[in-house]
């Protein structure tokens, strides 16, 4: 492969996909351009405000600041791939239902620093909610609804039922 | 400006012994990436020069945190997760842990490196402040072989260090006989999260039968680099901690740090919250003595 062009492979949202790219694209534009996996949003393109946070290897990070090549043979979860079946994810719901989105452009972000969360700490105090979500910015919302969302994913997600185990 | 990813070389060779290989055939051409947290942002912007860049992420011979008992190694591949992470770090190098955790955010945690850190050398880098007070060594490595400086000489100037061209930096050593040191870090920035330092000051120090014992301050933002205030120290080097002393060491504090206005804080804010954060540590050495 030349060092400016190449084949690199990962799989999205469960999915294998090889795509012929200069190794210095950003993911965040990889996912978007490419692949039109738009839910993933571009606020500060610098790692500031979250807006392009995903999931990679079981990690949050800004797809701003990564390289496709540091990708190659990732497993990445952005936005798109959270619902199941045509069917909101807990959190997308109680996003809805506690006015926690308001233009949307943080709100991609967010949900995936608020999975992040909770596959870690499937009950997070508000300090832990808090620092889960300070690397993602909203300027419309306000945070208090957002946190208020999460607490009410993580308290609908009963230890007992088989959701909470497949969260864990 | 949007960089073009099109006029940059990006490779992975994926081991140690290959990007050594690569930095030994042109030294000099090759810009080592690792978690991406700082050339990305120059990228985004543009204004990111090395027209060749190599990969560090995901060697494995980079990412490892192992103890001796007498010290412990941090890999340069080494997030600050997997620090945060380790239950070695909090138990015996808390102000590394404590840098950790107020690095950036979650996302950036997970992928900048202590290498990344280092190596960038801002004069705000978060984890220099506590490496420089716990007489960290750093060992670098080339295909000529590996060596082991101070941490406190790494630093050259604003963003130059004393590595050569073909070396690539391979952990950072750091000892374990400060765990009977009264130990400090606070950061003053504008937020919790994603705030760069204003300034940010770390101390060890033994304090017995009523004086300093031993004492090691370190300094984000307060000069051109991370660096120790030798001077300063030595203000209180065998003196009682007492409003004399707190005065003069101020006083050598204020002399010896040299910052700047920039656009995140002035030179005077710097000094004189620098200045409050050396008279906290002193305050609580006299409130508590060693004992930790």
């Amino acid at each position: 492969m030349s060092h400016r062009h190449g084949t690199i492979r990962f799989r999205v949202n469960g999915e294998s996909r090889a795509i012929d790219v200069a190794p210095m694209k950003r993911l965040l534009d990889v996912l978007r351009e490419d692949l039109h996996l738009t839910g993933t949003k571009e606020g500060c393109g610098e790692g500031e405000c979250g807006s392009c946070s995903v999931r990679m290897n079981g990690e949050l990070v800004n797809s701003c600041l990564v390289p496709v090549l540091q990708a190659e043979g990732a497993d990445i979860q952005t936005v798109e791939g959270l619902c199941e079946g045509g069917a909101l994810h807990p959190l997308q719901q109680a996003f809805l239902d506690c006015g926690g989105a308001q233009c949307g452009i943080c709100t991609p972000g967010m949900l995936m620093a608020a999975t992040q969360l909770l596959s870690i700490n499937p009950h997070p105090g508000m300090a832990e909610i808090r620092e889960g979500l300070a690397g993602n910015l909203c300027r419309c919302t306000g945070f208090k609804r957002i946190f208020d969302s999460v607490i009410a994913a993580a308290a609908n997600d009963q230890p007992s039922t088989p959701q909470a185990a497949h969260a864990r | 400006m949007r960089g073009n990813p099109g006029a940059h070389e990006l490779i992975a060779p994926g081991s140690l012994a290959a990007v050594l290989e690569l930095l030994a055939s042109a030294p000099g051409e090759w810009t080592p990436i690792a978690g991406g947290t700082e050339l990305m942002v120059a990228h985004a912007a543009g204004r990111l020069a090395p027209a060749k860049l190599v990969s560090l992420w995901g060697i494995p011979e980079l990412r490892f945190i192992n103890s001796t008992g007498e010290s412990i190694a941090i890999g340069a591949g080494t997030t600050f997760r997997d620090l945060r992470a380790h239950t070695g770090i909090a138990a015996h190098l808390p102000l590394v842990a404590k840098a950790s955790s107020w690095i950036g955010s979650i996302a950036n945690q997970g992928r900048a490196t202590v290498g990344g850190n280092l190596v960038n050398g801002s004069p705000a880098a978060d984890s220099s402040p506590a490496l420089l007070v716990y007489d960290a060594e750093i060992e670098l490595v080339s295909v000529r072989g590996s060596r082991r400086i101070p941490y406190a000489d790494f630093h050259t100037g604003y963003k130059s260090n004393a590595m050569t061209a073909d070396e690539l930096l391979f952990a950072a050593h750091i000892p374990l006989r400060f765990a009977v040191h009264r130990q400090y870090l606070r950061k003053v920035g504008t937020r919790r999260a994603m705030a760069i330092s204003k300034v940010a000051l770390a101390a060890t120090a033994l304090f017995e039968a009523g004086v300093v014992k031993e004492i090691r301050l370190a300094a984000a933002s307060l000069a051109a680099f991370p660096a120790r205030l030798y001077r300063t120290e030595a203000a209180l080097l065998g003196r009682p901690i007492d409003a004399e002393t707190i005065d003069s060491a101020r006083e050598a504090m204020s002399a010896e740090a040299k910052p700047i206005d920039d656009i995140r804080s002035t030179a005077e804010y710097r000094r004189r919250v620098g200045c409050n954060l050396l008279e906290e540590f002193l305050r609580e050495l006299l409130a508590e003595g060693s004992d930790r």
